[in-house]
């Protein structure tokens, strides 16, 4: 990320020499990058192309017979559900293990374990699925069971608690560990980049280690995290298979947490209508899809905003 | 840098105990009172019927309790703060290792019943409940992977190329913002849109490999960018120059010196771009589906693949179910270790292949 | 430098070799048959019978379909089977447009269908054949009963979330004999898209239109409750889950209770037989050509010994067909289907209920009529 600048630095000379192999080459280089924008604008414009049946269609058509938005609406709800609360799960104990990793673990193991860490990206997502169901739901029911007894007056815990475990709160968990890793790899990055200077100075001045961090390191890394987090996010977002085995959803719009009835997530709701859709269902699928996309691409242009601006001031180091 | 962390144990030692707030806690003792905590958080949660989850919690959040008001009375607040960030990351650390190690148990612990010959073998055509494998989809995962691959990596790379080596201005930017933008487009997303793509083209129920690998690529292409685009940037400006000065054409420059020495990391980034897309589930789901017999052929109809074979072994058994199960964790457990290959892949290519005159 | 890329290219060629020469040899059961063929009855007719035959639609048909092709390649090792398991509407869709050569649908075709089949079919008849019956089962997962007697009224009531205990007043009228906890009910539905979700909503509405008001549908219409996917899924959180409830098919029960439902008078258990009989007794859909022998399911029967809780599921062709071999094939393929080795095979691969001698005559009638002109 440092070394963005060097390469355009380049002799002007080279301008002068234009042979056809070199029309030939930077021509394809340059389409291709082409070709991508047009892939993307293709995503867009296929889907909503595919869309539009189910914009323009009569509500009474659409699945759920309450119109587009009514179907889509509580999807959108559960989806963001899920999401933030990964999010909200994730991304401190993101911080704490890039931290452990970069400034706590003994040298020697660090890095192995930043790779065990990176193992939990490496784990295919119907894999998650498949432990989320197995593993995770039942051992969650305990505590589902004491939220709906002690939290029970929040709106989140309103219970009554799922007997299965199959729930938000778990899909949030679940998505928790798999955006875990993405969260931590770019706090890790960046904390590590912080700058040495800074930190032995604080060291010098008599700074336990946690001073050190808060002072050199933390502020430093802080717009790094939130862009991590952002990617998490997005990925978080548009998850399909780990939710689509794990929630038991398909209810309308709920803020509870542990009750088996939960709004289902787009991309779940799609993998699971999907295969036996016919006309407009296929069309109000591809309609979440577009929603969906549109999300997560909001989501990632704002992290990489994040990201870009701070890379402008990481110029200063 | 190795020696700053232990720094500041040295430099607080030093001065001596001259000064009071420098006094320090026995050196075992944090440890000490862990192991109290994690013996009373056993008592504790035998009264309420005794699990080892509800003994770790209690001995973390106890011996955490236990060794800052310790420290915060022998060796004052900032000590105690510190310590207890300490224990506070340590323990977010070793959180996350338990998803880790209960999965992979899992996994292991189901899915070795059936990894035997008979599964890397046998197709499922014409098996009925017990038996049968997964050959045809491990090899239909090779086969739409690759095809995916050839898609991927030359469009990518030279993006990358004309990122690193030609672009100016605009397209430049609007590449690289979009490449980015591009890595976050949800993977049942990119399966709708190889959906709607075909559907145009082919008409409605259509269902090919190739389908599935078009929404890989979409997938695919901008990890390859990036990865590529990272490695190109640390080739070192003097060699470059070094070519042009000899004479040599920039695209040979490019084709012979940058290329060649970069050639590691792009083997490393290629690999791991595929370790990404190899355990895609759901865009496969919605536009390949699944056959029970062996389909090698990406232009003719559905084929199978390991990640969607083993979500329908999981979700749809039939009336044995056991059978249907077993081979379910099984895929799932060569997913995984598809995916790890590929991942120490990738870490011998930038090990053996790194150039000598690294950085 | 030199030495890395050229030896990178080997790696590579070596790998690309290995994987070509892996995917030279097809997996070990599927050469096995091909070479060798898997014995059994082949006739005389058999080796001449050759080409494709291609189908397509619901994906309940999968598992039956799967054993069938097993059988039927097995007798005629020359036609190229495949099946696309695209969902019913798709599969009609397929068939009309003329990609498929039968279709499997979980519901007959509709006026509008019939008429474009026909028409596909060279203005000929279309021929709809009921041979695949599931009889869908209440399952319920309660220590010690392993049976209760339930009305329509009550399954909807238990549904819809109306009875929420176990020792609930009305349960226990109509079962004085069994030992009912206080367990709350948990009534688990299927999540994705189904048939089986498709056929219990329509007794329900059918049978206890008090209670159950929402139309059918494949999409389990009310909201909130415990999802599940596919049956496996169900009957997996009903093993897991004291007091839940679930309806899938009556193969997968195990050692789950299994309601008996009331008809007329009586309480009938989900069976084969019981299936089988409601199909055969219940009315033809009128109007229809000679061989269409699509059915109202009579789910508000009376009859003894029906179960009137069944998914049947058709297979869809022409009567005549403008080529010889898709005419050949397709009889073939449905004589098979529908003789007592091809119901037995269904029936132990995918837990349907074999079809009964009526229902095979009926069938045979149809299949004997299929011609090519």
């Amino acid at each position: 990320m440092t070394a963005t600048k060097t390469p355009t630095e380049r002799p002007p000379a080279q301008r002068v020499v234009r042979r056809a192999g070199d029309r030939l080459f930077a021509g394809s280089a340059k389409g291709s990058g082409i070709f991508i924008l047009v892939v993307l604008a293709g995503v867009a414009a296929f889907l909503i192309g595919e869309a539009i049946p189910a914009l323009t269609a009569p509500a009474e058509d659409v699945p759920g017979g309450e119109g587009l938005s009514g179907y889509i609406a509580p999807l959108v709800l559960g989806t963001l559900l899920g999401a933030v609360l990964a999010l909200l799960v994730a991304t401190p104990l993101a911080v704490g293990i890039a931290l452990f990793v970069t400034y706590y673990a003994p040298r020697r193991i660090a890095a192995g374990l930043g790779y065990a860490i990176d193992l939990l990206a490496a784990i295919p997502s119907v894999v998650y699925g498949f432990w989320g169901l197995a593993v995770l739901a039942p051992a969650l029911v305990p505590f589902h069971v004491w939220a709906a007894d002690h939290l029970g007056w929040l709106p989140l815990f309103a219970g009554p608690a799922s007997t299965s475990g199959r729930t938000m709160l778990t899909v949030g968990l679940v998505l928790a560990v798999m955006i875990l890793p993405i969260i931590s790899a770019i706090a890790r990055e960046v904390f590590s980049q912080a700058p040495a200077l800074h930190r032995e100075a604080a060291l010098a001045l008599g700074a336990t280690r946690w001073e050190m961090i808060k002072m050199a390191v933390l502020p430093y890394g802080k717009s790094g995290v939130i862009a991590g987090a952002m990617l998490g996010l997005g990925r978080a977002l548009g998850e399909t298979m780990a939710v689509a085995i794990v929630l038991s959803g398909g209810a309308g719009a709920t803020l509870n947490l542990i009750s088996s009835s939960n709004p289902s997530t787009i991309a779940s709701n799609i993998a699971l209508r999907f295969p036996e859709a016919t006309g407009l269902g296929i069309n109000t699928l591809i309609a979440s899809g577009l929603v969906l996309f549109v999300i997560t691409l909001a989501v990632n242009m704002l992290a990489r905003w994040i990201v870009n601006r701070r890379a402008d001031f990481s110029g200063a180091n | 840098m190795s020696t700053s962390t232990q720094s500041p144990t040295r430099v607080a030692e030093e001065p001596g105990g001259a000064i009071r707030r420098n006094r320090r806690l026995p050196r075992y003792a944090p440890l000490g009172l862990y192991v109290a905590g994690i013996a009373l958080g056993a008592v504790l949660s035998a009264l309420t019927g005794f699990s080892i989850a509800l003994t770790a919690v209690y001995g973390a959040v106890l011996g955490t309790l236990a060794v800052y008001t310790g420290a915060r009375a022998v060796e004052g607040r900032r000590k105690a703060t510190d310590r207890l960030v300490t224990a506070l990351v340590t323990t977010a650390f070793a959180i996350a290792m338990v998803p880790l190690v209960s999965l992979v148990y899992t996994v292991l612990d189901k899915g070795l019943a059936r990894f035997d010959a008979q599964f890397f073998t046998n197709s499922m055509f014409r098996v009925v409940g017990e038996g049968g494998g997964a050959y045809h989809a491990v090899l239909g995962t090779v086969v739409i992977t690759a095809v995916t691959a050839v898609i991927s990596v030359p469009i990518g790379l030279l993006t990358a190329i004309y990122l690193v080596e030609y672009g100016t201005g605009r397209l430049k930017k609007a590449i690289t913002f979009f490449v980015d933008v591009m890595t976050g487009i949800p993977s049942i997303v990119a399966g709708l849109f190889a959906f709607a793509l075909f559907t145009l083209l082919f008409g409605n129920d259509v269902r090919l490999g190739l389908m599935g690998s078009a929404a890989l690529a979409v997938l695919m292409i901008p990890v390859v960018v990036r990865s590529c685009e990272e490695v190109l940037k640390l080739v070192p400006n003097e060699l470059r120059e070094a070519s042009y000065a000899l004479g040599v054409p920039k695209w040979r420059t490019i084709v012979k010196v940058v290329l060649p020495t970069a050639v590691a990391g792009l083997g490393t980034g290629i690999t791991l771009a595929v370790a990404r897309v190899i355990g895609e589930t759901a865009p496969l789901l919605i536009t390949v589906g699944l056959v029970t017999g062996t389909n090698l052929n990406p232009f003719d109809g559905r084929m199978a693949t390991l990640p969607v074979f083993a979500y329908y072994q999981l979700t749809q058994p039939g009336t044995d179910t056991q059978a249907f199960l077993d081979r379910a964790w099984t895929a799932a457990l060569v997913l995984i270790i598809l995916v790890m290959v590929l991942n120490v892949v990738a870490r011998l290519i930038s090990r053996f292949f790194a150039p000598k005159t690294g950085r | 430098m030199k030495l890395s890329t050229r030896s990178r290219a080997a790696v590579l060629s070596t790998a690309l070799a290995s994987t070509l020469a892996l995917a030279a040899c097809g997996a070990a059961n599927e050469t096995e048959a091909s070479s060798g063929g898997s014995g059994g009855g082949s006739g005389e007719s058999a080796a001449e019978l050759s080409g494709d035959l291609v189908g397509a639609g619901a994906s309940s048909q999968q598992a039956a379909m799967e054993a069938w092709q097993a059988g039927f390649e097995g007798e005629y090792p020359g036609v190229q089977f495949s099946y696309d398991p695209a969902g019913s509407g798709a599969g009609r869709e397929q068939f009309i447009d003329g990609r498929a050569d039968f279709a499997g649908s979980d519901a007959a075709l509709d006026d509008e269908e019939l008429t474009a089949a026909r028409e596909r079919c060279g203005g000929g008849e279309v021929f709809e054949l009921p041979n695949y019956i599931s009889p869908i089962a209440v399952i319920f997962n309660l220590e010690g009963v392993d049976s209760l007697d339930l009305s329509p009224d009550l399954i909807a009531r238990i549904f819809t979330g109306q009875i929420t205990t176990w020792n609930d007043p009305a349960i226990a009228e109509a079962n004085p004999d069994a030992q009912l906890p206080d367990t709350a009910i948990t009534p688990v539905h299927r999540g994705d898209d189904s048939g089986t979700t498709d056929n219990f909503t329509d007794y329900l509405f059918q049978t206890a239109p008090d209670v159950w008001t929402s139309e059918p549908d494949g999409v389990w219409p009310l909201p909130g409750g415990e999802a599940a996917n596919g049956t496996s899924g169900v009957v997996g959180v009903v093993e897991s889950t004291a007091g839940a409830v679930t309806y899938a098919d009556a193969s997968r029960a195990g050692e789950l209770g299994v309601a008996s439902v009331a008809v007329g008078e009586e309480f009938v258990a989900p069976s084969a037989e019981a299936a089988a009989t409601i199909v055969e007794n219940s009315p033809r859909v009128e109007g229809r050509g000679e061989y269409d022998f699509a059915i109202e399911l009579d789910r508000q029967t009376e009859g003894t010994g029906e179960y009137p809780i069944v998914l049947v599921s058709y297979h869809v062709g022409c009567v005549q067909y403008d080529d010889q071999a898709a005419a050949d094939n397709v009889k073939a393929f449905m004589t098979y289907v529908i003789s007592e080795d091809g119901q037995s095979a269904a029936a132990e691969n995918a837990g349907s209920a074999p079809i009964s001698d009526t229902l095979r005559e009926q069938a045979q009638s149809a299949v004997d009529a299929i011609t090519a002109g």
